[in-house]
């Protein structure tokens, strides 16, 4: 992998193993899944393709931010309001 | 004005964790259990942020009370955007007796200490769901307070409030210095992403002990009990009508 490109995944991969703490099926299962994610990728080499790839990882990152929000607002909104009518 | 903002937050068990009762019913199980930053204070941290972005305030302080473990809490408010932290040192029996009066009490003493003008707090703490610490803040400090805030909008040295009541939204206008609360429709909290940990790391935080501020802990409330609460009765089908009005004449209902 070209030098540049090999920080932005590992910067990538330790973010996502970072949200995925708060993953609700388990941080463990979070982390499996995101390991063969990127092992299955390993083998890349093409720079147009990684930078492909890494886009495609901050744009799951920003699916899972939306996912914790809403789940928190949610469980919050249940717990503490009225249902509406 | 100082433009200083105080953010209080609460480390509690986390939103998603199931909730064991310890078995002598003293209390709930915390050991080894997840904790993260109370909902609420999540609201009132991000609108505190938002409002030094907009370049209304200009500083945005985070104060949580406490064990050693409450750092971690300021720390995601130091990544959220807060300034500086400021960690009251609460540990042992002191903090299974900290409550409203108590933080309040501590709130207060560093409000006039940090000159803050605004406190944002979160409306209540899902743990023990008191809803009062905005309020005796308030009531302390002699200031204005608008609680279940759902809109905040500064204008010169007055804040217009939108809150949440059960008839509907009050609008109300109230002076500076004022206690803030924040209820669920305020604004979405941002997630303190790895990247804004790391460079969190640099800011400060603070650690005091009440015993600085002059502040006595002295509960004058004693916990008795903690249950769970009564399991909920399994449901029961029946097959007619008549099966119908014959159990509820039999459980006296009709």
């Amino acid at each position: 992998m070209a030098n540049p490109l090999k920080t932005e995944v590992i910067r990538l991969y330790k973010n996502l193993l970072y949200l995925g703490r708060d993953y609700p099926q388990g941080s463990a299962y979070f982390r499996q899944r995101l390991k063969s994610a990127f092992m299955k990728n390993k083998d890349v080499t093409d720079p147009e393709k990684i930078k492909q790839l890494v886009a495609r990882g901050d744009f799951v990152i920003k699916e899972l931010e939306a996912l914790y929000f809403l789940r928190k607002y949610r469980a919050m909104k249940k717990r503490y309001y009225e249902p509406e009518k | 004005m100082s433009g200083r903002v105080l953010v209080g937050v609460k480390r509690v068990i986390d939103y998603a964790v199931k909730i064991r009762v310890k078995p002598d019913n003293t209390g709930v199980v915390t050991d080894g259990v997840k904790h993260s930053m109370n909902p609420f204070c999540e609201i009132a941290v991000e609108e505190a942020v938002k409002l030094k972005e907009k370049k209304l305030i200009k500083e945005v302080v985070a104060v949580s009370c406490g064990p050693q473990q409450s750092q971690e809490t300021i720390r995601t408010a130091l990544a959220m955007g807060a300034d500086r932290g400021i960690h009251v040192e609460v540990s042992g029996k002191d903090y299974e007796n900290l409550g409203p009066l108590q933080v309040s009490k501590i709130l207060a003493a560093l409000a006039k200490k940090e000159d803050a003008q605004l406190i944002l707090l979160g409306k209540q703490a899902i743990d023990d769901d008191c809803n009062q610490t905005g309020q005796m803040t308030a009531a302390l400090l002699d200031w204005p307070q608008g609680t279940f805030a759902s809109e905040v909008s500064l204008e010169g040295d007055k804040i217009n409030l939108v809150r949440e009541i059960d008839g509907g939204l009050e609008h109300i206008k109230i002076n500076t210095p004022a206690v803030v609360t924040a209820d669920l429709r305020l604004n979405t909290p941002r997630y303190a992403t790895l990247p804004n940990i790391m460079k969190a790391k640099k800011k400060k935080i603070a650690t005091m002990k009440p015993a600085d501020l002059g502040v006595d802990l002295t509960s004058r409330l004693e916990v008795l009990k903690v249950e769970e609460p009564p399991q909920r009765q399994a449901g029961m089908k029946v097959e007619t009508v008549e099966d119908l009005v014959g159990k509820l004449k039999e459980a006296g209902r009709i």
